[in-house]
């Protein structure tokens, strides 16, 4: 009993990650109907951002947050000079800029920092207060800073006049136009957020999974099961989803198929919600007509 | 009179489809135009070549005495020129207050807003009681006048509205209408009307011009094209 509790409580805990990435694919899907298949690799190059900053003796949460910073602007500058000139081409070309997009940056990563695991420090000391014997003190601290994150994610669409031109642009790019909105600034934006997201993502996961360039591959993969899971244009689905997919990932691995078949439930996950429910458990059906 | 609008040898094309020749058109500053013709005469390009939406244009347009051809949407409509396009441009999944609210997004003016939001909401009241609904649960006349409302959340000089009688009761089109004049004498708003419905828009406008196929046919005071029968029969068909 005590074991399965563990496994759920640590599954929320990788979940919360999965739910990040979940959410940054989904808001860069809604206004765009693109799946961003860099976003994982964006996250991993900010956590190195991170990591170099702390090496260099910054302290831990000045780097977190300069971190956030530097991603959202480079997430802003990748829309507006890599993916902008593309956002009309057929889809094919907007899937192989991402893919270009990820190759490059993976690589970049593994040119400037190699390919050496490297420990990414927890700001959550061991023996913190709220470490208890379901959960190490860094899971504690990593799903409170992560719903943390999601809640502040939500209630910028909610209540800023931003995030409701930002909803307005997901929704009817065409009518956002006509009440002024800055269609392709909003886009941009949003492109900050998720990699926002994603540093986040990263950063958090790191001190479980050490940094190395390849440190994302799999997390990205759960994330978009959880996004697939909620329904690719929900975001309140996909941050379920992600919890979701955190919970049965670790079940599975610790009951069922064991911890080296792990990533193999993301992909069943995948392929389960494109055969039998593709708009995902909270997905809109979209019926359009041709 | 002093123009607001003014088109001069405009053409507009839809890829190498030309939907406008050649048309001249002026809106006087607190006047009321109509743009009358039959379907596909090209009245719709028209409102969208003054936006710089969806068309490819040629041409003079001038808002207040300056260019605005070539300009981007957002731009335009910055300078104070509110559409209402076919379709109504709703956010169907948005509230109705969030509607509201984006119609005023380039205003900072966060109290002025809040005035106007109960200035339409208090000539629409079907609207305020619905201000936290998604607009996708309205009624059509509900959504009629919730997208006037909202370009009115603008502050517009100039207001262009396409077809705003559209699948309406005649109750509600008169309400709308009604409505269109007192923003009108009270806001001084320009409006450039493209209707269906030549009877009830020339009783609106006082000035008035029949588009066919892409050209400018006829133009006048409202009152004289109404009350010429042989153009009436020919035109307009009632």
């Amino acid at each position: 009993m005590q074991a399965l509790w563990h496994q759920l409580l640590s599954g929320l805990a990788n979940g919360g990650i999965y739910a990040s990435i979940a959410l940054a694919l989904v808001m860069i899907y809604r206004s765009t109907h693109h799946v961003n298949f860099a976003q994982g690799e964006l996250a991993m190059f900010s956590t190195y951002l991170a990591w170099a900053m702390i090496a260099a003796g910054v302290p831990y949460w000045a780097a977190f947050v300069l971190t956030l910073g530097a991603s959202f602007a480079a997430g802003v500058a990748i829309e507006r000079i890599v993916v902008r000139p593309v956002e009309n081409e057929p889809i094919l070309v907007v899937v192989i800029v991402f893919i270009g997009l990820l190759v490059i940056v993976n690589s970049m990563a593994g040119w400037l920092f190699g390919y050496t695991p490297r420990v990414f420090p927890s700001p959550f000391p061991d023996d913190a207060w709220f470490a208890g014997s379901y959960l190490s003190a860094h899971e504690v601290g990593m799903i409170a800073v992560t719903l943390a994150m999601l809640a502040i994610v939500f209630a910028f669409f909610r209540f800023t006049p931003l995030g409701l031109a930002m909803r307005a642009v997901a929704e009817d790019p065409l009518s956002s136009r006509l009440v002024g909105i800055r269609v392709g600034w909003m886009l941009a934006i949003g492109w900050g957020l998720a990699a926002m997201l994603g540093a986040l993502a990263g950063m958090m996961t790191a001190p479980i999974v050490y940094l190395d360039p390849n440190m994302m591959a799999g997390i990205l993969l759960y994330g978009f099961a959880g996004a697939l899971m909620g329904g690719i244009d929900n975001p309140w689905g996909a941050v379920a989803g992600g919890f979701i997919v955190g919970v049965l990932e670790n079940l599975a691995g610790a009951y069922v198929v064991g911890t080296e078949l792990k990533l193999s439930v993301a992909l069943a996950v995948i392929i389960g919600v494109l055969v039998v429910k593709p708009s995902g458990l909270f997905g809109r059906r979209v019926v359009s007509r041709v | 009179m002093t123009a607001l609008l003014e088109l001069t040898n405009v053409a507009a094309s839809y890829g190498s489809t030309e939907v406008l020749r050649a048309v001249d058109l002026t809106v006087a500053a607190g006047g009321i135009t109509a743009l009358l013709g039959a379907n596909g005469a090209g009245k719709t390009t028209t409102l969208r070549a003054i936006c710089n939406l969806m068309v490819r244009t040629r041409g003079e347009i001038r808002f207040a005495g300056a260019r605005i051809d070539g300009k981007a949407t957002e731009d335009i409509v910055r300078l104070g020129i509110a559409h209402v396009p076919d379709g109504r441009g709703t956010f169907l999944g948005l509230t109705v207050e969030e509607n509201l609210r984006l119609g005023a997004h380039t205003r900072h003016d966060r109290a002025a807003v809040a005035a106007d939001i109960a200035r339409v909401t208090g000539a629409f009241p079907r609207l305020k009681e619905r201000l936290q609904q998604q607009a996708g649960t309205l009624s059509g006349g509900e959504q009629q006048m919730l997208a006037i409302a909202r370009a009115l959340m603008l502050r517009p000089k100039l207001m262009l509205l396409d077809e705003p009688s559209f699948g309406l009761a005649p109750l509600v089109v008169q309400e709308i209408f009604a409505f269109l004049r007192v923003i009108n004498r009270q806001d001084q708003t320009g409006i450039l009307l493209v209707e269906q419905n030549a009877r009830m828009a020339l009783a609106l406008a006082d000035h008035a011009y029949v588009l066919e196929t892409g050209r400018i046919a006829l133009k006048g005071s409202a009152a004289a094209i109404e009350a010429d029968d042989s153009v009436r029969r020919i035109y307009l068909g009632y």
